[in-house]
């Protein structure tokens, strides 16, 4: 069973959490550093442009100072090229930054993955982790590259501006600038709301988008119950949702332009008014007014960028919440310090001291459980010899997989131990017994490339005559060379472009090559045609010769061939034995492999 | 065109809104170039000594309150026609947002609407077929990508000509030499603008192509965990994850490099435009071809000018996307919806079929279905066997009219099929699909799926008839526990078991089996099915299973091979053909041929 967990973030800011992702920009301090500077010059060039505006009236209009034109023509030329190519400068290390920060932190989020147990995985689906990964990353990267470009260019041009009106005459200076309280606070209090109201409109948005893929999906049912006319009732309702959402998010961005822009323009207003009676009483000049008509007009963009980038931190908070804790959950199956000294650890393993493993798998009063009111197994006992292949039967939730993950390693025992070649298996290096295990699955995965890589995979040092030999044993090579590019053909996302029996063999042919020591096969109920199945039957006994094997059985040829069955119900072992020991005691196995022998050989009558 | 035609008409309704919407931007730009000319009239001649130039009615509106002189002294009415201006400003903008969003939120609406009801009408045929990605994707991204160019970009569009038009015309009778040289850049920063946005989809197509490898390459590792730590292959996925992770960040790199180039030399080109405009206007201010306020107005001007042209350029270049998501939609909406004919009978149906010579083709001169011909009496159960591909889904689909048959008649209580309502005739046909869908809601809402206003006590019998309820109770919210994406995810046998009591609700007089207990084990199937015979109100049930021991209780067995029917009649009589039948039937008594086979 599996649920999401899709818990609701608080959205205070949390500086802790922000400087822990910032600290991500550790390694590239000297271009954060080339960045502030570049980003202050930027903003204080920007507020320099009205001085020149000034000086030109001043000088050159009323003071009729023509001859210094070409020198001030000289000196906007640089300034104009002195701040594009700051603004190139700046956009292409803020870029820089921003990859080279994200590229980090997924780095170390896919590292992390690797190493997280699979009880982590339990219940979190796919897309969660991917969500994380992927659109979260993205997002943190931008905030803080950008939003470092937006915070220090917007601080030091309010601060170029303010400082040059004061200069320029102080108290206009406070009289034009009265309003900027005001625009901060609405500027802050409606980016916040925007900010909210679009998150509603997409949190609905994604809930049409869930509602095309059921209608679609479901539309075979949707017509065999007649649910049109409610069904398109239910949508309309979402839909109309969305309208009314979308709308007054809209409407609040509307309103934000108009209210900033006319408390703006107050603080035009009042340079007007005051500068205008200052230049009648030849307070100051006619360049000065021009100039602070200006700021005022520009003093706005600074406060709304600001504004907006604090709420988008605000409403990220969430994504970075959720990236950092993934990136610090701790493996809840870890190796020991000691071990990881002797054997090294899953990146880098130091072979030269590993066992060679036989086989022999003892679990010794085992117990297991996911959380402690619902125990799995409690006080199991088995006892494998290397070489040994043991079939598990059982209903569902009975405990078999359990047993497979804990022998694995993927789980390991709440109480008791699990002994491999007579070593309790916390004693060795997780990769140690992993890399001498085979493991195919019910569905078997492939991973997108080629044939050949997908069967390399078992042994990354195959050469390609290992490779054939592999797949000619599974019986896997005739297709593969009845295929147009043989073992260069793609096998497409997810193994997609090969029948479900093909991919098994080709997962098998995987299992082989890597001459595991233990060797585990969730079998698959699939409905494969009988000569197929065939096929894969015999590649399997290959497979289990001389190895350890543990089998999850449905198909009974496999379950027959088992030198050991177990019955598994409820965490226990209830019938043992091999297939005619376990039929004359006329069980629970007897009625089940009845029932699936019918089955089988029915279905096998009604093919043609 | 056809495309402007086809948005036109999703605009009915919406059309007043929506032109409100443009004369309001319109009407906003021009309050916002009102407010210069303010400043430009205070500068000259409030404060300083020009004389007033000025349309007829503000003359005289300045002389009533005491001329120009009078004004010098009241220079907050100059400013408080500012702040005026802007909230009439303001106001236009407003309603330019809240018109432009209700119009485009409408039609965005009214497309989605007509597409989900669309695809639900059409037929059972296509949506075998579909591609359900692909038609999602159409459903969402392309509406977004129409709503957007209705809301936001064709707004962009009005926006920036009413500016270049408006400054145009209030410039050129102050100065037309002077408002030449302030336009002479302005085309070649659009046009740069225009190619830029247009070369750097090849390069965001390659980011998101990198994008979309590292993200594949995760997920693979994602959901093949278990094979990744079985063959303890950890440092080699790190290593595959870094490949295309660099690829990412190096191709994302190179973008934001194109728009550092972008930025940096559009806004060369702008604030060239601009200091070409201050040196000529203040030179000529002071050669005294114009006036001051003239010089604050044109360099204002020029500043409000150019960025709404860089805006659009990057518009225009999005353009064409929006007609190419109209051809997409439409697409979906010229498939033909199913015919329900609205005049079809609704009669009673009580549950005698009667088939007579039907035969059934998709592909002409194939049928799957030859010359099938039986009876069956009300609340009697029909049993169907054969091999994959023999016809038996066809057979119960006609049934419930997912396909109509060509030859033949099919009579329900003796009316012929074809005269029946569709959507009454499913209402009355219970079909149980062999992979039936259940919608992510509660478990007590899918089995009320059928029937809304049903009781929770019905809903826990019908379940019990399911043998379904032991399980749900087992669930920590029971009945409402959600399945689907982000609830509980059921087996195959709880899925189809769930279908089972979902139709049983319904209370239908026909009930179809199609193989909706392949994925049940075989006590549970005989469960169900000794509970289904206790129930009042006995439906007339077809079954089709590979099940011989499903089979064999029916009251008329069918075995149908390559669309025929080749053997007819109850249990005892199949058995003494020596057909299929019995050669299945024969497996069932075999225990000691099992017993031989083990050993």
């Amino acid at each position: 069973m599996m649920k999401l967990q899709e818990q609701d973030y608080n959205e205070r800011f949390d500086f802790k959490l922000w400087w822990e992702i910032f600290k991500f920009t550790y390694p590239m301090k000297k271009s954060v550093a080339l960045l502030i500077i570049s980003m202050v010059l930027v903003a204080v060039i920007e507020a320099a442009f009205p001085l020149m505006t000034l000086y030109a009236i001043d000088e050159f209009i009323y003071k009729g100072k023509i001859s210094e034109v070409p020198k001030f023509i000289l000196l906007y030329a640089a300034m104009v090229v002195m701040l594009s190519s700051n603004i190139w400068f700046f956009i292409s290390i803020a870029g820089k930054i921003e990859t080279n920060l994200t590229y980090d932190i997924r780095k170390k989020g896919f590292k992390r993955l690797q190493e997280l147990s699979l009880s982590y995985y339990d219940n979190k689906a796919v897309g969660w982790l991917m969500a994380r990964m992927t659109s979260d990353i993205t997002r943190l990267g931008e905030i803080i590259s950008w939003g470092m470009v937006d915070i220090f260019w917007g601080f030091t041009k309010m601060a170029a501006i303010i400082v040059v009106m004061l200069f320029l005459d102080w108290k206009l200076a406070l009289i034009s600038l009265s309003v900027i309280p005001i625009l901060i606070f609405t500027s802050l209090y409606f980016q916040k709301k925007i900010l909210k109201e679009y998150r509603s409109v997409r949190k609905i948005n994604s809930r049409i988008t869930g509602a095309f893929n059921e209608g679609i999906t479901g539309a075979k049912t949707t017509k065999v119950l007649v649910r049109e006319e409610k069904n398109l009732e239910e949508f309309t309702d979402i839909t109309k949702g969305m309208r009314a959402a979308s709308i007054r998010a809209a409407i609040f961005s509307s309103l934000f332009l108009p209210i900033v822009l006319t408390f703006g323009s107050i603080g035009t207003a009042l340079a007007l008014w005051f500068g205008g009676i200052e230049v009648a009483r030849m307070g100051i000049t006619y360049g000065t007014l021009v100039a602070f008509i200006s700021y005022t007009i520009q003093f706005f963009e600074p406060i709304r960028e600001l504004a907006r980038v604090f709420a988008e931190i605000q409403s990220a908070h969430a994504s970075a919440e959720r990236v950092m804790s993934m990136i610090n959950t701790e493996p809840e199956i870890k190796d020991s310090a000691l071990v990881i000294k002797q054997y090294g650890d899953s990146f880098t393993p130091v072979k030269e001291n590993w066992d060679t493993i036989k086989g022999d798998i003892v679990f010794e009063n085992v117990s297991f459980s996911y959380n402690p009111e619902e125990p799995i197994l409690e006080n199991f006992n088995l006892e494998v010899k290397a070489g040994e292949t043991i079939a598990l039967v059982g209903e569902t939730g009975s405990g078999k997989s359990t047993i497979v993950n804990l022998a694995c390693r993927f789980y390991e025992p709440t109480k008791g131990k699990i002994f491999v070649d007579k070593v309790d298996y916390r004693e060795r290096s997780q990769l140690w017994l992993q890399s001498n295990l085979g493991y195919v699955l019910q569905s078997p995965h492939l991973f997108s490339g080629t044939i050949k890589e997908n069967i390399r995979y078992g042994r990354l040092d195959a050469s390609e005559m290992e490779i054939i030999r592999a797949a000619k044993l599974v019986n896997a090579h005739d297709f593969i060379m009845k295929l147009e590019k043989g073992y260069d053909s793609q096998v497409g996302e997810g193994g997609g472009l090969l029948s479900s029996g093909e991919k098994q063999l080709i997962s098998f042919a995987r299992a082989v090559l890597a001459n595991p020591k233990i060797f585990v096969l969730d079998e698959a109920t699939s409905s494969i045609d009988t000569e197929t199945e065939q096929m894969i039957q015999k590649a399997i006994s290959k497979i289990l010769k001389g190895r350890t094997s543990f089998i999850i059985a449905h198909r009974l040829s496999t379950i027959r061939s088992a030198d050991r069955i177990l019955v598994i119900k409820k965490g226990e072992i209830i019938e043992s034995g091999n297939h005619q020991q376990l039929i004359k005691m006329r069980g629970y196995y007897y009625r089940l492999y009845t029932n699936q022998f019918i089955e089988e050989e029915g279905k096998r009558l009604l093919e043609i | 065109m056809k495309n402007i035609k086809q948005l036109w008409n999703y605009l009915k309704g919406n059309r007043s809104r929506y032109f409100g919407a443009l004369i309001s931007i319109g009407l906003a730009t021009l309050f916002s170039l009102a407010a210069p000319l303010i400043i430009k009239t205070t500068i000259d001649s409030v404060i300083g000594d020009k004389e007033l130039q000025a349309p007829k009615v503000i003359q005289d509106v300045i002389v009533s309150i005491g001329g120009v002189e009078a004004l010098k002294d009241k220079l907050w009415i100059p400013a408080i026609i500012i702040v005026a201006f802007a909230i009439i400003r303001g106001i236009f903008l407003y309603f330019k947002g809240k018109w432009s969003a209700e119009a485009a939120e409408a039609v965005a609406k009214t497309i989605r609407d007509q597409v989900y009801d669309h695809l639900q009408y059409l037929s059972y045929d296509y949506h075998v077929k579909a591609e359900t990605g692909d038609l999602i994707q159409r459903c969402t991204s392309d509406v977004e990508i129409i709503r957007r160019f209705l809301a936001t970009q064709s707004i962009e569009i009005g926006s920036a000509l009413f500016m270049l038009l408006f400054t145009i015309y209030i410039m050129v009778p102050m100065d037309a030499t002077l408002t030449i040289i302030s336009m002479s850049l302005i085309p070649v920063i659009f046009v740069f603008t225009v190619v830029f946005f247009v070369k750097v989809k090849e390069a965001f197509k390659l980011m998101e192509e990198a994008e979309g490898k590292m993200s594949s390459t995760l997920q693979e590792n994602l959901t093949g965990l278990r094979v990744v730590r079985a063959f303890g292959r950890q440092a080699y996925e790190v290593d595959k994850f870094d490949e295309k992770n660099i690829v990412n960040r190096d191709l994302t790199y190179k973008l934001i490099r194109l728009f550092a180039w972008y930025w940096s030399v559009s806004d060369l080109l702008s604030m060239i435009q601009m200091g070409i405009v201050l040196t000529t206007s203040v030179y000529w201010t002071y050669t005294g071809r114009i006036t001051l306020g003239t010089m604050v107005v044109f360099n204002t001007y020029v500043g409000m000018l150019l960025w709404p042209i860089r805006q659009l350029g990057r518009v225009i270049t999005d353009l064409g996307k929006a007609m190419v998501s109209l051809d997409r939609i439409g697409e979906i909406l010229a498939e033909k919806k199913e015919k329900m004919e609205e005049k079809g009978e609704n009669p009673k149906i009580k549950g005698n079929i009667s088939f007579k010579n039907v035969t059934f083709e998709y592909e002409k001169g194939k049928p799957v279905l030859n010359d099938i011909s039986f009876d069956v009496k009300e609340g009697k159960t029909v049993a169907i066997l054969g091999p994959t591909g023999a016809g038996k889904t066809t057979l119960v689909h006609l049934l419930a009219r997912l396909f109509d048959y060509q030859k033949g008649s099919i009579k329900i209580d003796g009316i012929e099929l074809k005269e029946i309502d569709k959507k009454w005739i499913r209402k009355n046909v219970g079909l149980i699909l062999q992979e039936p869908f259940l919608f992510a809601r509660t478990i007590k809402d899918n089995i009320k799926l059928g029937r809304v206003e049903a009781e929770d006590e019905e809903v826990f019998n019908v379940a019990k008839v399911a043998a379904i309820h032991d399980v749900v109770l087992d669930f920590d919210k029971g009945y409402e526990t959600l399945v689907g994406e982000r609830g509980v995810s059921l087996s195959g046998g709880q899925k189809q078991r769930l279908a089972i009591s979902r139709s049983l609700i319904i209370n239908c007089p026909i009930i179809v089996f199609d193989d909706s207990l392949s994925a049940v084990d075989t006590e549970t199937d005989a469960a169900i099915r000794s509970a289904l015979k206790k129930r009042r109100n006995k439906a007339t049930t077809f079954i089709i299973s590979h099940r011989i021991a499903t089979i064999s209780e029916a009251d008329i067995i069918l075995v149908l091979e390559k669309g025929r029917i080749v053997e007819i009649g109850n249990h005892n009589e199949l058995i003494s053909n020596n057909g299929l039948y019995n050669r299945i039937w024969k497996l069932q008594n075999l225990e000691s041929n099992i017993l031989e086979k083990s050993s």
